[in-house]
């Protein structure tokens, strides 16, 4: 008659129920308790899922902007310092180059027209080639040409941001523009858009271009530092980088470390990297956030005990074997953490979408972030409601019973 | 039916009391047949719910031999005693220990799911025997909704919801009102004409009166009394 009866799918069964009955009978005290799962769930769905969209939506705008270019920075060596123009159209005949365009900036420009002045204006030095390229860059007028450029003629392009400063109500193309003094004619009016070059995001957009040879002469310089090469048709960018890292080493003589090509496969990389260290630093604060709320349920699960002592020593008596009474507070303090987790999932992906809708990003779901904050809340549940556990199921019926 | 179903020889329990050692139960024989009706009768601090507990494999013996139904029990392991509380005893207390939060019927299920018994099948028969002590018509009430009679009643069931061989009551009209008192010893009664074993712990020399067999316990001393009420 006394064979031991052990049927494990039938007590899990009925501990799920009793366990969410013993939590919503406390609804207050469970709430508080899950609270720190909650949170610590809820940032580390939102951190990244918000830093995934961010990324993404960089990468995805360097990627626009950058397809079939290659981005060649200058260090020079102490005999050249820099591209001349010559060098610049020798690249450019190169046959996996389609053109070239220098970037040549001057930075915290002095402009002004009239009584008005602003300080700190960008602008930029651009080329012929690169109006070719970028034919939708022109909103009104004219683009800079091939004589712009030979003349180093005082001509410029302005953006928006210019007219409201300096054109209210005026007409601005045949108007001049003092850039450091120098009396510019305006031809055209632009708008940055998505061609213009990686640099741009982390140097800012200029608001005013102007041909790359007349801002030479402004800096006084006679060299470029700073181009983008425009890839032709049917090249990678291997081939390509290959072609110009080749010509510039004749240019420099073969000396070490005069320049750097970035590749729209190093940026790629680069951010991947980037990614991937961020991921890992906020892993880092989320478990310690985790780690706290795991501490909170541990709590919660000894109080329970404690305060259950009767009931644990009534089930013994009742035949519950100390497995079977492990078994339910561990599911109790899983169950706990894992409600918490649940909600900590859906309020960070609400806080989420908020997010990027306010800083315009993409909102991507990540599948990962909502593994992560699932499996690592109902972990926390098992590890920190063990010792609860093993500590109800240990203990001795005649003194919990002796409590009644 | 005069089978023995449990045997106790020279029962000794010692419980560590700082530093010293106190005896509670001293030479304790005692045995039971299958079916009895028996009442240990004892003021408080006799020894009468230690008794209770070994009886019922929740404590065990410092010393001595107790058989029960052919299971030394001195040589069980903590897993094989739970075994033996959930099939061989039930047990009632003197506040019957219902859990608040489930209804009568799940109450009585209680032992049925540590014997790991299917759902359908603990319903039925917490069901049968909720109406087998008369509630039939409290099923569903929670115990804050039952009067202390009821929620002694259900207690009960919830004892012999797993047919063990013996009833082991401790005090169970400890908490209720003479008239309320009467109808559970009745209950006894007709339980133990069906067959059931009891075994009833008191102080109470009345309500011991309702056992045929009155056992005597003072300073862990047993002593056989004899008199029964209605034998």
């Amino acid at each position: 008659m006394l064979k031991a009866i052990k049927r494990p799918f039938v007590m899990i069964g009925e501990c799920f129920r009793m366990s969410l009955s013993n939590i919503w009978g406390s609804k207050v005290r469970s709430f508080l308790t899950v609270l720190g799962i909650l949170i610590g769930v809820m940032a580390v769905i939102t951190l990244i899922t918000t830093v995934n969209g961010v990324t993404g939506s960089i990468t995805d705008s360097f990627l626009s902007m950058g397809a079939g270019t290659l981005t060649v920075s200058v260090t020079g060596s102490d005999l050249k310092s820099g591209m001349t123009k010559a060098d610049l159209e020798e690249l450019a005949a190169l046959e996996e180059v389609e053109g070239v365009t220098p970037t040549v900036s001057i930075n915290n420009a002095r402009v002004s027209r009239g009584g008005n002045y602003e300080n700190r204006i960008s602008v930029s030095g651009k080329n012929a080639y690169y109006f070719l390229s970028n034919e939708e860059v022109v909103q009104r007028g004219r683009a800079l040409n091939f004589i712009d450029e030979d003349n180093m003629s005082y001509v410029c392009l302005i953006d928006e941001e210019m007219i409201e400063d300096f054109f209210f109500g005026v007409d601005p193309v045949g108007e001049n523009l003092y850039i450091n003094g120098i009396p510019f004619l305006v031809v055209g009016i632009f708008s940055a858009d998505s061609t213009e070059s990686i640099a741009s995001i982390f140097l800012g957009s200029p608001s005013i271009l102007i041909p790359y040879t007349t801002a030479l002469k402004m800096n006084s310089a006679n060299e470029v530092t700073s181009f983008t090469v425009y890839m032709a048709e049917g090249v990678t960018s291997e081939q390509a980088s290959d072609a110009v890292e080749a010509a510039m080493d004749v240019m420099f003589s073969f000396e070490e470390d005069c320049f750097t090509i970035t590749t729209m496969d190093a940026i790629e990389n680069t951010m991947e990297t980037m990614m991937g260290m961020m991921t890992t630093l906020l892993a880092g604060i989320a478990s310690i956030a985790l780690l706290v709320g795991g501490i909170g349920i541990m709590n919660m699960m000894l109080t329970t005990v404690t305060e259950r002592t009767v009931e644990i020593g009534l089930k013994k008596a009742l035949g519950a074997r100390q497995w079977q009474i492990q078994l339910q507070f561990l599911i109790e303090s899983f169950l706990l953490s894992l409600i918490g987790g649940l909600a900590g999932i859906g309020l960070g992906l609400l806080l989420s979408m908020i997010l990027s809708n306010v800083m315009g990003t993409t909102f991507r779901i990540s599948t990962d972030a909502i593994l992560l904050g699932f499996g690592f809340s109902a972990a926390i549940g098992i590890i920190f409601g063990w010792a609860p556990a093993r500590k109800a199921s240990k203990l001795n019926p005649i003194d919990a019973l002796r409590s009644m | 039916m005069d089978s023995v179903f449990f045997r106790m020889e020279n029962i000794n329990k010692f419980y560590h009391m700082g530093d010293e050692d106190m005896q509670v139960l001293k030479d304790v024989n005692l045995e039971i047949q299958e079916g009895e009706y028996l009442s240990v009768l004892g003021p408080s601090g006799s020894g009468k719910s230690t008794l209770m507990n070994i009886i019922g494999c929740l404590d065990t013996a410092t010393s001595g031999q107790y058989i029960l139904r052919d299971h030394v029990i001195e040589d069980m392991t903590e897993s094989e005693l739970a075994d033996i509380r959930s099939q061989a005893v039930g047990f009632v207390f003197q506040n019957s220990q219902l859990l608040p939060r489930l209804d009568a019927v799940r109450n009585v299920e209680l032992p049925l799911i540590y014997a790991g018994v299917s759902q359908r099948e603990r319903t039925r028969r917490a069901r049968e025997m909720l109406d087998r002590v008369g509630l039939a018509d409290r099923m569903g009430h929670y115990p804050n909704q039952l009067s202390g009679g009821q929620q002694q009643r259900v207690a009960i069931a919830r004892a012999l919801v797993t047919n063990p061989g013996i009833l082991l009551a401790d005090e169970p009209t400890g908490a209720l009102d003479q008239k309320t008192g009467k109808q559970i010893m009745q209950l006894f009664r007709e339980l133990n004409e069906e067959g059931r074993s009891i075994i009833m712990i008191t102080h109470d020399m009345n309500i011991a009166a309702n056992a045929k067999r009155v056992v005597h316990i003072i300073d862990g001393v047993l002593t056989e009394g004899g008199g029964t009420a209605d034998a």
